[in-house]
């Protein structure tokens, strides 16, 4: 089974990668590009069974920052 | 004075920092990241800038998770010192035993060069030697050193004068140009510059060996 963790900036938190990126697609010519949050994916391959809650530890404790970040996890 | 000095892959200042260690008489061990336990004796844990662990997931977020980590926080949580420069900083802030976090330097670069800093707190083994206003001149070289922490955390820190030293003219973006904080009990401190490379007249300026010298001086006594 797999789950997939989103972890991105939280809002709030500025984020210069997300603005860097806002800039460029203007650049391009890219009109109305308001924001652009950066953030990542990480997909872990589970074995059967492992419970949304050890995700949501692993999230607490390693994957996400949370004084920085906030997380969402899509099971299987 | 003991000291010991954490090496994780990919740290690259753990030998200036146990150098600038020795050079104030302190007796250093190198301790390996998979090590569990800190020596006997250890009166302050250094943790080197670099770039640990690739700097994968997050700067100091695998450093932060490794089994001599627990030791020092252990080492810390009983009433230790502990010193990140860095990295360290980063590792620090990881492991929870400083508030706030590092994020990507505002201007997106990498940025290597001396900077001035302001000595905003002499209640510190690591700022005792300074002058309270004293105005240094130290190196920063990151890429994440925009420190952030919310409204509230930076209203507690401001009351209870912990940080530790803010920058003069602010090169990243930090909040409340904060360059270095300490712990509530005052023994633990992380700074993005690097004290250790401006100790000796060869490294350009001597600014960061007041740092060495008084915590040997204090904790050669105690």
């Amino acid at each position: 089974m797999k789950a997939r963790v989103h972890v991105m900036l939280k809002n709030g938190v500025l984020d210069p990668q997300g603005e860097a990126v806002r800039h460029a697609l203007g650049s391009l010519g890219f009109d109305g590009v308001e924001g652009v949050r950066q953030g990542k994916v990480i997909e872990l391959d589970l074995a059967e069974g492992t419970t949304e809650d050890t995700v949501k530890d692993m999230c607490e404790k390693l994957l996400a920052n949370t004084v920085i970040e906030s997380y969402t996890i899509d099971m299987g | 004075m003991k000291a010991a000095v954490i090496v994780f892959p990919g740290s690259n200042c753990d030998r200036d920092l146990a150098v600038a260690f020795e050079k104030a008489g302190a007796d250093v061990t190198m301790v390996w990241h998979k090590d569990t336990e800190l020596p006997q004796g250890i009166d302050i844990v250094g943790i080197p800038g670099g770039f640990s662990f690739g700097d994968y997931l997050r700067c100091g977020a695998i450093a932060a998770n490794s089994p001599i980590c627990r030791s020092v926080v252990a080492h810390a949580e009983k009433g230790g010192y502990a010193l990140g420069i860095c990295n360290g900083f980063q590792i620090l802030t990881e492991t929870g035993l400083l508030p706030g976090a590092l994020r990507r330097n505002a201007n997106l670069k990498y940025i290597c060069r001396p900077v001035g800093l302001r000595v905003e707190t002499t209640d510190t083994i690591y700022t005792g030697g300074y002058d309270k206003g004293q105005e240094i001149l130290i190196p920063i070289a990151h890429h994440d050193g925009n420190y952030y922490v919310d409204d509230a955390k930076l209203a507690e820190l401001k009351g209870e004068e912990r940080i530790a030293f803010t920058y003069l003219d602010n090169p990243n973006g930090s909040v409340a140009d904060i360059a270095g904080v300490v712990s509530r009990n005052r023994r633990v401190l992380g700074m993005m510059p690097h004290p250790e490379r401006m100790a000796e007249p060869e490294h350009g300026g001597t600014d960061g060996s007041a740092m060495f010298r008084n915590l040997m001086d204090m904790l050669a006594t105690a």
